[in-house]
């Protein structure tokens, strides 16, 4: 049981959507990941990159709250706690459009949550955003 | 999966798809003849009867060095994975033999393997693979079984869905054909949180991530086999529109034999992650060939300027059928590709109909050459480190 929590804790984990910055710090405290900070126009994303590779991009508004996320790396990152309670919410819709199709991309289009997953075997790529909670001048393409 | 059902009787829409697509492709290309390294291969419903675009074939295990064996048909081949995967009895498969269970030092390897839109979960086990003339000894390959073990929740916490039944599958197994040797490759082979948890040793039914050598990990089996071991030639003849199946040839080896010599085909490397670029409207992209993908899946409605269908936001659904170019690149060497996309909900009203040359859909940030790419083109894929006469892969060519 103790190796099992390890484990767990080991695992790439970073900030939540929808959730204040502020929660980019705490979880860069008990994961094995850098980060860096790039001030962009209208936001600030926040970088963190895992010991796996995985390469997470969080965007924040001038409020301070995550509108947005990206991913990239060798393997997904924990969509759990990167969605945080939204996870729900991707989860069910993933699962109820289940259909033969191995590498099809998953895309989620919801009011308001949008979460898009792609790549490959050894390549993953995708975003999640809040689309009302995005700043107006940026576009979800600068989500990646 | 209902999505797939609703095919209702509209013969219109074939030439309502038609309409500019296929003038770019030439006729069908000779179809490699009968011969120890080639492999049927057919486009079709595949074993579940509503898959679209799904490209399979038949594979030979047998438990090793005897004759204990079971040949599986309905294997989704898969230039976008790597290893063979098979699903069991217990996941509503074909296979009944009892492989010999790879083992770690904290007990049986478990596979928790993620694909974009599911994973696999199952054990690691040995057999012996033969494909057409082609016979590889003691390959570890996923056995898919949802009963295997307890489902670790690091693979769970994906939030894509588990892939371990027929219909979530829509196959009989995954033959990953990619250009890559090993699944994971060495990542998974070291301790600690560099290891990206695809692989458990599971103590009864508890598992725990284990490191595991890459020989150890699933094996692209072309690289296995004595010969003909560099690569793998898929070709399919052109189409246009859409039919209820196509017929075509998976070659192995690239330039090993007279019939999977290069000829006129462009070299495009590959980068580490599997990938080259894809150039559309002016802006480059990550990009990646993959017989595995049933659609070609590219970008989003703000770059395409198309739709996405209304039952199924995995689709694009123009109003009409868009003639469009991408140039594909790897630093030099590039290609134009022209293609045609059409409104899948359109498409997918031919009833009978499960090859569809124009079928689309959105993909975050990265071209995804999937099935129809395929269609009147000899596509090799050559496997990292091996040496062909066009130089070491990995590498596309087509």
């Amino acid at each position: 049981m103790i190796a099992a929590l390890a484990a767990v804790c080991s695992l790439p984990g970073f900030a939540v959507l929808g959730e204040d910055v502020s929660s980019v710090q705490t979880d860069r405290a008990y994961i094995n990941a850098t980060m860096r900070v790039m001030p962009a126009q209208n936001y600030t994303v926040h970088e963190l990159r895992s010991a796996a590779g995985v390469v997470v991009r969080e965007y924040a508004s001038a409020s301070g709250r995550i509108f947005a996320v990206a991913w990239q790396g060798p393997t997904l990152p924990d969509m759990k706690q990167l969605l945080g309670s939204y996870f729900e919410e991707f989860q069910s819709a993933a699962q109820a459009q289940t259909r033969p199709g191995g590498h099809s991309p998953l895309i989620v289009q919801h009011p308001g949550l949008v979460v898009e997953l792609g790549g490959h075997m050894r390549s993953f790529v995708g975003r999640a955003y809040l689309s009302d909670q995005m700043p107006s001048e940026v576009s979800n393409e600068e989500i990646r | 999966m209902k999505f797939w059902a609703i095919m209702a009787l509209c013969l219109t829409a074939v030439s309502l798809a038609c309409g500019g697509g296929g003038s770019h492709k030439s006729s069908m290309l000779p179809i490699a003849a009968s011969s120890s390294n080639v492999q049927p291969i057919v486009v079709n419903s595949g074993p579940a009867g509503n898959y679209a675009n799904g490209l399979f074939t038949s594979v030979t295990l047998c438990v090793p060095a005897t004759s204990n064996c079971q040949t599986i048909d309905g294997i989704l081949v898969d230039t976008g994975s790597f290893g063979l995967r098979i699903l069991s009895s217990a996941g509503g498969g074909a296979l009944n033999l009892s492989l010999p269970q790879q083992k770690a030092s904290n007990g049986n390897v478990g596979e928790c393997a993620l694909f974009v839109s599911g994973y696999t979960w199952g054990s690691v086990n040995t057999a012996d693979v033969m494909i057409a003339g082609e016979e590889a000894s003691n390959v570890p390959v996923q056995v898919i079984d949802p009963t295997f073990a307890t489902v670790p929740s690091a693979c769970k916490s994906a939030g894509v869905p588990e892939n371990d039944s027929l219909q979530a599958l829509g196959a009989n197994g995954i033959l990953g054909i990619g250009p890559f040797a090993a699944d994971c490759g060495g990542a998974c082979a070291q301790t600690g949180s560099s290891n990206p948890g695809m692989y458990y040793g599971c103590a009864g039914s508890a598992c725990q991530i284990a490191a595991v050598p890459v020989p150890q990990q699933v094996q692209n089996p072309v690289a296995l086999f004595p010969s003909d071991n560099n690569g793998v030639i898929i070709q399919l003849p052109a189409l246009t529109a859409s039919a209820a199946i196509l017929n075509g040839s998976m070659i192995f080896g690239i330039g090993t034999q007279s019939n999977n010599s290069l000829g006129q085909a462009k070299v495009f490397p590959v980068n580490s992650s599997g990938e080259f670029t894809t150039t559309f409207k002016g802006q480059t992209y990550p990009a990646f060939v993959d017989s595995g993908s049933n659609a070609l899946f590219f970008l989003n409605t703000n770059t395409t300027g198309m739709s996405t269908c209304s039952n199924s936001s995995g689709f694009y659904c123009p109003s009409s059928t868009q003639n469009l170019s991408a140039v594909t690149s790897s630093g030099s060497p590039s290609q134009t590709i022209n293609f045609s996309i059409a409104n899948a909900e359109t498409l997918f009203s031919n009833r009978g109909d499960f090859v569809f040359e124009n079928l689309g859909g959105p993909n975050p940030g990265t071209f995804d050459w999937g099935l129809p790419f395929f269609f009147g083109r000899s596509v090799f894929t050559a496997i990292e480190a091996r040496s062909t006469p066009a130089g070491t892969g990995p590498f596309w060519a087509y």
